[in-house]
């Protein structure tokens, strides 16, 4: 195939298209992204694991072969990274974690066999923060991911390989999870598009738990259009997960309806503190494009919004409290051996297997829950949750979306916040509130600030996922921002 | 609320409870971040959450049942070729009582 050579940027869509038409086959594309691994990603860092090319190859010629069948589907021969916090049968899955170093999954989260069952190629697993904890991608127990972007600037987190790399052309799909910002921040960061479902219609069977009730499997891809396809792949209820909603949503059903007319609400909230000028122009720039398109932007005011972040960080450390107490060296991943007993042998284990953030959210988690300190700081901080949910359905009252920037700040620098994880949990600050509220929230690219990307942040009612994807396709159609990173 | 100000005794026990074992440095970088985080979260403190019912998820599902269908379980020798030490067909562990 020489008149027609696999593209390592192109949308899943025009790949699609290619293989519909006969230019180019899954063979050449997977092959083509290999070898573009190959070539990239000892600068970005983004892949954990890579596949063999034996084993891409095998998925890609069944993936050709379904396409001869004609029983392809819009993911048949995609190429996909998964996050490695999502299991994958046979193929090592870490989390990003010394403790799990060397475990290999002996089943597939639900995702993954929905994504294999459609024909998608997996080329490897994705580089995360540690168990998901964290907003740089500096927390990875393996070396952190730099953004294609900038060699000295962070990806952002904790889905910063999945970004890195569909920004830098190593897969035109990932899978991420977002438990507070961690597929739209570095969406953002990365200049690609990142979508987390409302909490529910996506299976959270297989993902490593982080906060049970906050997290959820999304997509990062180059196009929203791409975003919503793959939710179309991977959503629907599932008997192994038990809070997977019984929904037969067509993601895609709203893409191509004008957002004429539509109410759009900007929370002044999230408009001042921290952000910086740049992003504040993006930001504006891309209202000004909504309201070209016809949608009715009105400033309004969601208060709680303040107590969002110490909200999170109470809840989500209480949960990973509980769920990482599973990592004990007994049944898989590393274990400290020479211990006299059960008790000091687990200890051990886990001191030296869990990296510095990690060991802090569980100590926070541990503190929250702990006799004497419920009530002040777990039971308040979810009922102030509940607040902040009435708050945001007293205002879709009003409105058919939010919108926000996703990020104060465009990607900074490696090494800038880590010496303080409070102004790092401050990163978090304008997506973290959709978390609580299990909202729908897309980030799309906005254009640059000083040659870095700009996300803006849409934001739907609990399963309004449609909403949040039309207007998102609208401003990316009209916007046109294409952002290619400078090559490596 | 109760001063969130930890000592490192606190910290080593809180670390107790989570069955996390740190080191002396460890116990005092710790103690004073987590001390500042905590006190972030006092601001919670002023708003009236009076009668309000805690937010658990967002779902509002409740008590979902499986249906009780047979079906395979994990791969055994898969399953246990991850555990760090087997002895025949079981995991092997330290001592739990001593």
């Amino acid at each position: 195939m020489t008149e027609t050579l696999p593209e390592t940027h192109a949308s899943a869509r025009e790949m699609r298209a290619k293989y519909e038409s006969g230019q180019a086959t899954v063979r050449d594309t997977a092959l083509a992204h290999l070898e573009r691994i190959q070539k990239v990603d000892k600068h970005t860092h983004a892949f954990l694991t890579v596949l063999d090319e034996n084993q891409i190859v095998a998925q890609a010629d069944a993936a050709d072969e379904m396409i001869r069948a004609g029983q392809a589907s819009a993911m048949t021969g995609i190429p996909f990274l998964i996050k490695d916090n999502i299991s994958t049968d046979g193929v090592r899955t870490t989390a990003a974690s010394k403790i799990l170093d060397g475990y290999v999954p002996p089943f597939d989260a639900t995702v993954v066999s929905r994504l294999k069952k459609a024909g998608a190629i997996i080329l490897g697993k994705g580089n995360l923060d540690e168990f998901a904890m964290g907003s740089s991608n500096e927390n990875s127990a393996f070396g952190a991911v730099i953004n294609p972007w900038g060699k000295n600037r962070v990806p952002g987190g904790s889905s910063g390989g999945a970004a890195a790399a569909v920004a830098a052309g190593e897969a035109a799909i990932a899978l991420g999870s977002d438990t507070g910002g961690s597929i739209r921040q570095p969406a953002s960061l990365c200049g690609v598009v990142g979508f987390k479902p409302t909490y529910g219609t996506v299976s959270r069977y297989g993902l490593i738990a982080f906060g049970s009730s906050l997290d959820q499997i999304g997509p990062i891809a180059r196009t929203v259009a791409d975003c919503a396809d793959t939710a179309n792949a991977i959503s629907g209820r599932d008997s192994f997960d038990s809070t997977s909603l019984e929904l037969d949503l067509d993601f895609t059903e709203y893409l191509d309806r004008d957002i004429d007319g539509m109410r759009i609400g900007i929370p002044r909230e999230y408009l001042v503190e921290g952000i910086e000028p740049g992003v504040r122009s993006a930001f504006d720039a891309s209202i000004a494009v909504l309201e070209s398109l016809g949608a009715v932007v009105e400033e309004t005011s969601l208060p709680l919004t303040d107590h969002a972040l110490a909200v999170y960080y109470i809840i989500a450390p209480s949960e990973a409290s509980a769920n990482l107490s599973r990592f004990d060296g007994v049944k898989y991943g590393m274990s400290v051996d020479g211990e006299p007993n059960a008790r000091e042998s687990i200890e051990a284990t886990r001191g030296n297997g869990f990296g510095p953030e990690v060991k802090r959210r569980i100590l926070i988690g541990t503190y929250a829950l702990s006799a004497g300190y419920y009530d002040a700081y777990y039971k308040k901080a979810q009922q102030v949750r509940t607040l902040i949910r009435r708050e945001f359905q007293d205002a879709f009252q009003k409105f058919d979306a939010l919108v926000m920037p996703t990020s104060p700040t465009v990607a900074f620098e490696i090494g800038e916040k880590t010496q303080d994880p409070f102004q790092m949990y401050l990163s978090d600050v304008c997506t973290i509130p959709v978390n609580i509220a299990g909202l729908p929230g897309i980030s799309v690219p906005c254009g640059l600030s000083e040659g870095l990307p700009v996300g803006l942040q849409i934001v739907a009612p609990q399963l309004g996922d449609r909403t949040a994807l039309q207007i998102a396709h609208a401003y990316e159609q009209s916007a046109n921002w294409k952002l290619t990173p400078p090559e490596l | 609320m109760n001063s969130p100000l930890l000592t490192e005794d606190d910290v080593r026990h809180i670390a107790r409870l989570a069955a996390l074992r740190i080191d002396d440095a460890e116990v005092e970088t710790m103690r004073s971040q987590l001390s500042d985080i905590l006190a972030h979260f006092q601001t919670l403190a002023q708003l009236d959450t009076q009668g309000v019912p805690p937010t658990g998820h967002t779902t509002d599902a409740h008590s979902v049942m499986r249906d009780d269908e047979e079906m395979a379980a994990l791969d055994r020798e898969q399953t246990l070729a991850n555990a760090p030490f087997i002895d025949g067909e079981f995991v092997r562990v330290r001592p739990v009582i001593e």
